[in-house]
């Protein structure tokens, strides 16, 4: 089988139809593929995230990351662009939601696709990785040390941030967490909460929290990066999706 | 973590960005996640012109302890000069 595959920038449908930019990777064969939506972090849709989506494809999954930021500054560097919406204020998450499910309905479209779609982000994309698979339909999901998931933000942290906990009845698939234990948000102590909510639910998951680990511990590019926890979390991501979306 | 809480401040004056020198307009001031210092987090400072399109932008990151002497060395600064030369208004404050 040919191991070809296909990167590039493409438009696609998100939120109320709008046509958004998104970095797209995908095997070219014809033998069928599940996809998965890529939530690039906060500092933008940049390098580092374009290269975990053709990762994806390289190792057979349709892979494709929406720029959120695509419509308050089309066309800017990844990092202007995110200090245009930070400025703004932020991602709506409506609109985020609907470029999320946007984003799974191209997978789902293409010709060679099984059908299936799961999701991953880090970070503010591993919180809004969760979101989506509560309120959306997702087939697989993975949140890397997304904060904020089971506990509201710490007394004097003055954000707004509501705890996604009430929402992980509708959780609709099975969800895998990669953490740090030295991450201090979320620290264990937020991970184990959603750990019982979950085991409580009845809802199909795995976490991992890896020792002499702390948060973007995936991060090649920063000082965070922990090669022993984030070669493991790759195998744990790549057999999560080979359970969920490969057949 | 991302903090999500950005302070603002409007000012006046110019900056040099990638297109040269500009008008700048707003600053916004965050911790969070830097793009290329070598820290997790960092104090982040971006001078802009909302109006000249996102490209329009002074950026800095910053650790917690070079941002306060920052701010110390303005303070100090200012107090060097005659009070209200810098301001936009000098003969105001004159």
């Amino acid at each position: 089988m040919s191991d070809a595959m296909r990167a590039e920038t493409v438009m696609i449908e998100g939120h109320q139809g709008d046509q958004i930019e998104a970095y797209s990777a995908r095997p070219v064969a014809d033998t069928p593929v599940g996809g998965v939506v890529v939530i690039h972090h906060m500092p933008g849709y940049d390098e580092a995230t374009k290269e975990m989506v053709r990762r994806f494809a390289a190792n057979g999954y349709a892979a494709v990351c929406p720029n959120l930021y695509w419509r308050d500054a089309p066309g800017a560097s990844p990092d202007d662009a995110a200090a245009v919406v930070r400025a703004g204020g932020g991602v709506p998450q409506d609109r985020l939601l609907g470029d999320l499910a946007g984003a799974a309905a191209y997978l789902r479209a293409q010709p060679n696709s099984n059908g299936k779609a799961g999701i991953i982000g880090h970070c503010s994309g591993g919180r809004q990785a969760f979101l989506a698979a509560c309120l959306l339909d997702f087939d697989a999901a993975v949140d890397c040390y997304g904060a904020f998931v089971a506990a509201p933000p710490p007394p004097g942290l003055p954000i707004a941030m509501e705890p996604l906990l009430p929402l992980a009845d509708g959780l609709s698939c099975p969800l895998l967490g990669l953490f740090g234990a030295d991450d201090k948000n979320p620290p264990p102590s937020e991970t184990e909460i959603l750990d019982a909510e979950l085991t409580r639910l009845g809802k199909t998951f795995e976490f991992h929290t890896y020792e002499g680990a702390g948060h973007a511990f995936f991060a090649v590019d920063r000082p965070s990066y922990r090669p022993e926890a984030a070669v493991d979390g790759w195998r744990r991501i790549f057999d999560w999706y080979g359970r969920y979306l490969a057949k | 973590m991302c903090t999500y809480v950005t302070q603002y401040a409007p000012v006046d004056g110019s900056g040099k960005g990638p297109q040269g020198w500009f008008t700048v307009r707003q600053a916004t001031v965050y911790v969070d996640h830097p793009q290329h210092a070598p820290y997790g987090h960092t104090v982040n400072i971006d001078f802009g012109n909302p109006q000249l399109g996102p490209a329009a932008r002074v950026a800095v990151e910053l650790t917690e302890e070079s941002a306060l002497a920052l701010i110390e060395a303005i303070r100090g600064a200012l107090a060097s000069a005659p009070a209200g030369i810098a301001s936009a208004t000098p003969e105001s404050l004159s």
